[in-house]
């Protein structure tokens, strides 16, 4: 099952002239968000994308953007109140760690 | 020749920048004794390597059950360095990995039979997809380790395998231009990593997707619930206070039985709302209809006062009911918020939009129905 969070709102950018056609993107996308034809890379799920970022980091060329985050509450909620190092700990439940990402 | 993307710079700090404050990071974190999860040491051309067992002992298991209900969750760290399963020649594969023990455990417990080498690196005791989000998963980690380990000494190819999960803190160019080692992505899963060798580092499209299936949905709960315990005994102990105050000024007498069952009745159904929003709206997350995990979790919570107002609480007051409805959906609304934390497929971009939305919403409906709360103990 696919799941779908909010419409038209992640900073994922893709340019096209700068993409070399590695396909290395869509090695790395846990949503599938990326597609390949032509030899070029293209986005065709972007309301799927969590913005991880692992796409941007690993592209080589640099033709891909993304605000990379977490997408969790209680992360910005405490950023926003300016705590410091709460986060990741007693009261998360951080994101896939309950999957066994060895 | 590393190229660097000036126009969009990566990783400054945004919301995940929470867990990187100096003082932290100067932390020391202490290791989780070795001896039960080691099987000896094998010899090298370089050095001993100590040897990791496959199968996980009823220790580890204790272990990662005290972790995920929080307890000691942030000092269950191993030594970071080189690890052996089985019997590893040069020629075996290098697996890179996190010093988060549960990361370790879920690794090792899935190579039963396999000979090779496992790269620990120092995520200060963070899981795999956390650490990389931050960065210490990262690209400068794996460089240092690979040259501090004289892996190139070891073995004779120039391959790592690293989980995907790790993609985000890892730019697979920099780290081959950097360490010459070549990066390749493994599958999500560590369960698919005997098919992944077998056929040659190559993953099938479904060893790409992460999943969020009912139990990877509830696996994370008990963190969840446990963090929800403390406002709840506060609001039990308001509770009582209030019941106990009321009482004396109504009767003139107090007696601990009756204040104390008020104050019960009162807090049962907040209890309901924590579960509601840390189980309930979990599992049944994509049951419940809208996007918004806000909105989920407060469609739940009137489900659950729909449900109380017409059973057990149908001779409740007015105002206390008007009390649950501005409550209780707010609380399990929040809660759902939480739990995007959780999910495997939340963006922030979409997390900061729905919090501007419900924030608001949430802090006005529950303020009110906490003075509404004090109110009625004394009308």
């Amino acid at each position: 099952m696919k799941y779908s969070y909010l419409k038209d709102v992640v900073t994922l950018k893709l340019d096209q002239s700068k993409c070399n056609g590695c396909g290395l993107c869509l090695e790395v996308c846990p949503q599938q968000v990326f597609s390949i034809g032509n030899s070029l890379s293209s986005i065709t799920d972007r309301d799927a994308c969590m913005e991880c970022g692992a796409c941007a980091r690993n592209c080589a060329p640099g033709a891909i953007y993304v605000r990379p985050g977490v997408g969790c509450a209680y992360a910005v909620l405490i950023d926003k109140l300016g705590i410091k190092g709460k986060c990741c700990g007693d009261a998360c439940g951080c994101t896939l760690e309950g999957i066994s990402d060895y | 020749m590393i190229i660097e993307n000036k126009d969009f710079p990566m990783y400054e700090s945004e919301a995940g920048s929470c867990c990187s404050s100096p003082q932290e990071q100067e932390e020391e974190i202490s290791y989780v004794n070795s001896e039960g999860f080691l099987a000896g040491t094998i010899e090298t051309a370089i050095d001993q390597v100590a040897r990791a067992k496959t199968e996980l002992t009823a220790a580890d298991k204790i272990g990662s059950f005290k972790a995920r209900w929080g307890v000691g969750r942030m000092n269950y760290a191993i030594a970071p360095g080189l690890y052996a399963v089985g019997n590893p020649t040069p020629e075996a594969p290098v697996l890179v990995s996190a010093n988060y023990k549960l990361s370790f455990d879920s690794l090792r417990k899935e190579l039963g039979g396999l000979d090779l080498w496992i790269l620990v690196i120092n995520t200060k005791g963070i899981n795999v997809w956390c650490a990389a989000g931050k960065g210490t998963f990262g690209t400068a980690e794996i460089v240092r380790m690979v040259a501090e380990t004289n892996l190139a000494d070891l073995v004779s190819h120039r391959k790592l395998i690293l989980p995907q999960l790790g993609a985000p803190g890892v730019a697979a160019h920099r780290v081959k231009a950097e360490s010459g080692f070549r990066v390749v992505y493994g599958p999500v899963r560590a369960s698919d990593l005997p098919v992944f060798l077998k056929n040659d580092c190559k993953a099938e499209p479904e060893m790409r997707h992460t999943t969020f299936t009912l139990a990877d949905r509830l696996v994370l709960t008990p963190v969840e619930i446990v963090a929800a315990l403390k406002p709840l005994a506060g609001l039990a102990l308001l509770l009582f206070l209030l019941s106990s105050v009321a009482l004396l000024i109504s009767a003139g007498q107090y007696s601990f039985p009756v204040a104390l069952g008020r104050a019960v009745y009162t807090l049962l159904p907040f209890i309901g709302a924590a579960l509601v929003g840390t189980v309930l709206a979990p599992a049944l997350l994509p049951y419940i209809p809208g996007r918004a995990l806000a909105w989920k979790g407060w469609i739940v919570g009137m489900a659950l006062v729909a449900l109380l107002v017409t059973t057990f609480y149908s001779g409740a007051s007015w105002l206390l009911k008007g009390i649950y409805m501005l409550t209780l959906p707010a609380i399990a609304s929040f809660l759902s918020l939480n739990f995007t934390g959780s999910t495997t497929y939340t963006s922030l971009s979409g997390v900061v939009k729905e919090m501007g939305l419900a924030l608001p919403v949430i802090i006005v409906s529950a303020s009110a129905g906490v003075v509404a709360l004090i109110i009625s103990f004394f009308v």
